[in-house]
């Protein structure tokens, strides 16, 4: 059973109107469908290619080369030699005791299963149970923060019916702010926003203020593109998060760090500077409407522990979605 | 983070120096390593296979040279591989004889064009050129802003209208007013498209027909992973781009991308983005990125350069000074400068022979300015005094320390250190191996808050 958004949202008390999504008029119906139709397509593109690598012939016969060729498909997602090494040797190890019977189709489903295993690591939903909720959004330039803020704030206001408040604590980037307010507009969410240069810290403040003043639900900070090597820059997103939690004690309650899809096995170490800095609570997987797979994400999930909780699929405010394990092990090995 | 490629290399083929001659198994073993080197860094997998087939030959039967060890011996083979793979002629922009230059900016979402295209107007401007951007991303929310903006400062005209004008009008457009108010140079950028959207690699054809740009360029993220293949190749296919910036070089990424869109297109790499400000952006350097590729740093380049700093016949007569205790602070003076000429001596210490294997000595790092103060003492010496430190006393003491600017203290060290290094050198030459004591209470004497450990 694929994850939902009520899986993937931990609500606390709020009342959520149980009709949801509430806001799906005609008009949107077709937009909708595209958007399956584009997430389909895809993930049959992936298919395609890793069906070259890894064709369900691939376990007919079980010898060296059937591991190499194995070993060659999660390399190619991405997934790094560690984590291929430690799944593919673990398969083997399992095929070659007994443990699973040297058959083609379960073999396969095993490798799924153990994919699937890494892949929930830590599984937890985004907590938005507290009143305001604070989300702290974190990550590289280009992973794609802003565009994911405005897509979360669009789902928790229209398929939940909360208020959002998006705090443009991106002050370096040029017209950073102004690409957030647009995505606020488009979304039907506040926006708490300062100059450029402005110090982030002091944005975040103003947000939380405004969002306590207004009785918002869920407050999300967005912070400006960082690389992970740059410490005073790291610093100052530790300082940004000092500032959310001495204001509103406990918060942010969910932090999480954009990785884009196409992010070789750099991704890793961007995840664990980040969660030193920050103590990141969950990955959202962006831009995987491309060829690349994202399969660095499982090299985060076991070593850093730190699981995906949203995947970005398109540039439409709809193309987001709960992240689930099973699925992606699918997509990695090129199944629906 | 990453073990040294040569350690592990080493600790692979480390019976390999009795019989000089690399094996194909020895070489089996090595491209196991380098492979897995090469696919941490993010080279796609497929590249990777055919570039150690390729080395492997090479490696075969090659002798392994005095100076470097059987590990090094491969690292060399592969460095030398990999630069040459990276490499190619014509690594510039092509400019425009007469008129107007047109430089067209392709890439996907988060690449980083934008902030390329300032960077690189930024250049041109610096190289006296007089440059116009045209706005041509009407897709992304404040695009056009960011591009004003960068632009402003960058010193650049940015010829914009708005978000409801069509992308190939609006660079057709640009381009014409580029050329009537005289302008040199008009960069194009353009939006962030996946490379599996027909649709906008279809637009981003119409504006490269429209335009005729005389460069496109493709800018990568040095974070890029398997992916970079495909992508490479898409972009080849619809908009035939001519070379390549990479771009977030300053991270830690290794840049294994940068490898493979060079493997798979052939075209090159020309410029690299490495920071925030305007004018972090440079040149391509394939030698430093094979190095940085293989998790080197500047190892890779000394070990080329430590071939060629000192010939075999130098280092044949320094041995025999060496096993004499006929080693002066001349000839001290001459190697420091020698070594000091290939980069910060702590890189240096973890190539010497034998020294790798040394625990204590492995993330020493040694001051720089340390040896600038070495050198200014050795400098106001006499030649006499020189070849013979031992008459070095009182008045003499005091004069050196006057010229070096240093005090009577430091030169006294520096006499006493220069002769237990005497006593180890003679040692070693004669094949035997110091003690690890010996040796960091050498390094380590009298300097020791010069010496840091990472």
């Amino acid at each position: 059973m694929a994850t939902t958004w009520n899986d993937i949202l931990d609500l606390g008390d709020r009342v959520v109107p149980d009709t949801a999504p509430p806001l799906a008029s005609e008009e949107e119906t077709p937009k909708k469908m595209g958007a399956f139709r584009r997430l389909r397509e895809s993930l049959s593109k992936s298919r395609r290619a890793l069906t070259e690598e890894i064709g369900s012939s691939l376990f007919d016969r079980i010898d060296d080369e059937t591991w190499e060729r194995l070993e060659e498909a999660l390399i190619l997602a991405d997934a790094g030699a560690t984590t291929t090494a430690q799944v593919v040797e673990k398969l083997e190890h399992e095929v070659d005791s007994g443990a699973v019977p040297p058959d083609g189709a379960a073999i396969r489903e095993r490798l799924i299963g153990l994919l699937t295993e890494i892949a929930s690591t830590n599984r937890a939903p985004i907590n938005l149970a507290q009143n305001p909720a604070v989300v702290l959004m974190t990550g590289v330039n280009g992973t794609g923060k802003t565009t994911s803020i405005g897509k979360i704030a669009w789902h928790l206001k229209n398929e939940f019916g909360l208020s959002v408040l998006l705090g443009a604590a991106d002050t370096y980037r040029a017209a950073a702010a102004e690409q957030l307010s647009t995505w606020a507009e488009r979304a039907g969410a506040d926006l708490v926003r300062s100059n450029e240069g402005a110090d982030p810290g002091s944005v975040a403040y103003d947000a939380l203020s405004a969002a306590q003043a207004r009785g918002s639900d869920v407050v999300i900070i967005d912070t400006a593109g960082r690389l992970h090597t740059q410490s005073n820059l790291m610093d100052e997103l530790g300082k940004v998060k000092r500032v959310i939690d001495k204001q509103i004690p406990g918060a942010p309650h969910e932090t999480l760090i954009s990785i884009d899809a196409t992010t070789g096995q750099n991704g890793l170490r961007q995840a664990k500077a980040f969660a030193e800095a920050t103590d990141v609570s969950g990955v959202v997987l962006t831009k995987l409407d491309g060829t690349a797979k994202g399969g660095i994400t499982l090299a985060i999930a076991t070593e850093l522990g730190i699981p995906v909780k949203l995947i970005g699929t398109g540039e439409a405010l709809e193309d987001l979605r709960p992240f689930d394990p099973e699925d992606f092990a699918r997509a990695l090995l090129g199944e629906e | 983070m990453f073990d040294q490629l040569s350690d592990r290399l080493q600790s692979t083929l480390s019976d390999v120096r009795k019989r000089g001659k690399l094996t194909e198994a020895d070489v089996d073993k090595a491209m196991r390593e380098i492979r897995l080197a090469l696919l941490e860094a993010d080279v796609n997998f497929k590249v990777v296979k055919a570039f150690t087939a390729r080395v492997k030959e090479r490696c075969l039967g090659a002798d392994v040279m005095g100076s470097l060890n059987p590990g090094q011996q491969v690292v060399k083979i592969v460095n030398e591989e990999l630069t040459e793979l990276m490499g190619g002629a014509g690594r510039d922009l092509v400019f425009s004889n007469k008129g107007i230059t047109v430089i067209l900016m392709a890439g996907l979402q988060g690449s980083g064009k934008t902030t390329a295209t300032a960077k690189l107007a930024m250049l041109l401007k610096k190289e006296g050129k007089s440059v116009a951007l045209a706005a041509c991303d009407v897709y992304r929310p404040a695009a056009i802003k960011q591009l004003e903006t960068v632009g402003k400062r960058a010193g650049a005209v940015v010829y914009q209208q708005g978000t409801d004008a069509d992308p190939v009008e609006i660079a057709a457009w640009a381009l014409e007013k580029a050329k009537e108010e005289g302008r040199e140079v008009l960069i194009v950028d353009t939006a962030g498209r996946l490379h599996i959207d027909s649709d906008l690699m279809d637009e981003l054809a119409r504006i490269r027909k429209r335009v005729k740009p005389h460069n496109v360029l493709l800018v990568v993220d040095a974070m890029t992973g398997q992916d970079a293949v495909g992508v490479a190749e898409s972009f080849s296919e619809a908009a035939e781009f001519d070379g390549v910036i990479i771009s977030k070089l300053d991270g830690d990424a290794r840049g294994g991308a940068a490898l493979s869109v060079k493997a798979v297109t052939g075209k090159p790499i020309i410029f690299a983005s490495t920071g925030e400000k305007l004018e972090d952006f440079e040149h391509f350097h394939p030698d430093r990125m094979s190095s940085r590729i293989l998790g080197m740093g500047d190892v890779l380049s000394l070990i080329e350069k430590a071939e060629e700093q000192v010939s075999e016949e130098e280092a044949e007569e320094l041995q025999k000074k060496m096993s004499e205790g006929q080693f002066t602070l001349e000839d001290f003076l001459k190697q420091m400068r020698q070594i000091r000429k290939m980069g910060p001596i702590g890189n240096l210490l973890g190539m010497m022979p034998g020294m790798g294997a040394m625990k204590k000595l492995k993330d020493v790092d040694v001051d720089d300015g340390e040896l600038d103060r070495v050198e200014a003492i050795i400098l106001s010496m006499t030649p006499h005094e020189r070849a013979m430190p031992q008459i070095i006393k009182g008045s003499r003491r005091r004069r050196i320390a006057e010229g070096s600017g240093t005090k009577i203290q430091q030169v006294n060290n520096l006499v006493k250190q220069f002769d237990q290094m005497k006593k180890l050198m003679k040692h070693m030459a004669n094949g035997q191996m110091p003690d690890q004591n010996q040796m960091a209470k050498m390094m380590g004497q009298a300097q020791r808050p010069k010496i840091r450990r990472r």
